[in-house]
């Protein structure tokens, strides 16, 4: 899932300041798991600035809503018989959602409430690490399931590279290095010889280097 | 604006503190009146949503009163209110309201005297500190305005 985090709340009370009526929008999809914008955020941001512009003597007006998804055209639209009733929304949702709720209501002003991080797992709760970088084509299946995209600092396709001391990666120690944990799982599996056949260069128009990217499954549209 | 006496929330574990609270009643122990209990299964129940609205509805501070750490009924119900009390308290920092309003003790069933120990401690540090923020702001805005006559 994608993972994000909280912005300071400094940086949020600069944002709305000079508003008097502002909507705070969770989401109940990925950032609700890394809580990071879900309803208990929404709840909790939208307590700490009325206590703040409550103290600093300044009229704020703060409603607070969550939505099934930002994601979704369906869930942004539930938001249309009151979204005008606010000069500014602070979205709690992933860059996604905080895109497409602006690309909904376009003349409005919509504010970042978290900072997005990567699409990645919970190894413990408030823990998360980055698994997949979406690269558009799935190697895994050839890497004992370990994402030298993803897990290499370097991104090699036939790794590890000399950085790579005693299970760590050279650019941070508390890093493993993606492919010693290659190794140790193909190892397990028994397909070592996977390494005996060196990994072609990578098609990466299918990753970012294709600029923007969009799916269209002809199968499923209308 | 007269004396100054503190409005002071207590939330209260029903395996502990609030049977310690009790205790202190039984023991005819003293403590001051300003201290409002609000029984709560555990402190593991209180979370950070209540202790914010609790400021905003003109609480001058709060205690969470947990078990003793190791002894939660509920095995970490006490260690998640410490985190929660501690994540508050930065948010209070933050936004100009001091996070010693709130405070988080642990104590046992049988501690009658500590709690009313516990609360007069509450209550001479909100003391110190004066009435929250949010109540000077909400009666300096609801005081009229009076012209004075050229």
């Amino acid at each position: 899932m994608i993972k994000a985090v909280p912005k300071p709340l400094e940086e949020i009370i600069d944002l709305v300041k000079d508003f008097h009526k502002v909507l705070i929008v969770g989401c109940d999809g990925c950032v609700t798991v890394c809580e990071a914008g879900g309803l208990k955020e929404v709840q909790v941001l939208g307590s700490s600035l009325r206590l703040y512009f409550t103290q600093a003597g300044q009229r704020m007006d703060i409603d607070e809503t969550s939505l099934t998804r930002q994601c979704d055209q369906e869930y942004l639209d539930q938001l249309k018989d009151r979204i005008d009733h606010y000069e500014a929304v602070v979205s709690l949702a992933c860059g996604c959602g905080v895109q497409y709720l602006a690309e909904r209501y376009h003349d409005k002003i919509v504010y970042p409430g978290v900072d997005t991080c990567f699409m990645g797992v919970d190894l413990e709760r408030g823990v998360y690490a980055e698994r997949c970088q979406a690269c558009g084509k799935c190697i895994l299946a050839n890497t004992g399931g370990i994402c030298p995209i993803a897990r290499c600092s370097k991104r090699m396709l036939n790794g590890p590279c000399g950085g790579s001391e005693k299970g760590k990666c050279e650019v941070n120690p508390e890093i493993d290095c993606g492919w010693q944990l290659i190794y140790d799982r193909l190892k397990i599996l028994g397909q070592l010889d996977r390494f005996e056949q060196p990994v072609d260069p990578k098609d990466w128009a299918t990753s970012r280097d294709g600029g923007p990217r969009k799916i269209v499954r002809e199968d499923l549209r209308l | 604006m007269g004396r100054f006496e503190p409005k002071i929330l207590a939330f209260c574990c029903s395996y502990c503190s609030y049977a310690a609270a009790d205790l202190a009643g039984a023991m005819r122990l003293q403590y001051p009146g300003n201290i409002k209990i609000i029984k709560v299964p555990c402190t593991g129940k209180v979370d950070l949503i209540h202790l914010l609205l609790a400021f905003e509805q003109g609480a001058d501070g709060i205690m969470v009163a947990g078990c003793l750490e190791g002894n939660c009924h509920f095995l970490s119900g006490n260690l998640r209110a410490r985190q929660r009390v501690n994540r508050v308290m930065a948010i209070l920092d933050r936004i100009g309201l001091e996070g010693d309003r709130l405070a988080m003790f642990n104590l046992s069933a049988g501690m009658g005297a500590r709690f009313a120990e516990m609360a007069r401690e509450m209550y001479a540090q909100v003391l110190k500190l004066g009435p929250s923020p949010i109540n000077i702001a909400r009666e300096t805005a609801a005081r009229p305005i009076v012209e004075v006559a050229a």
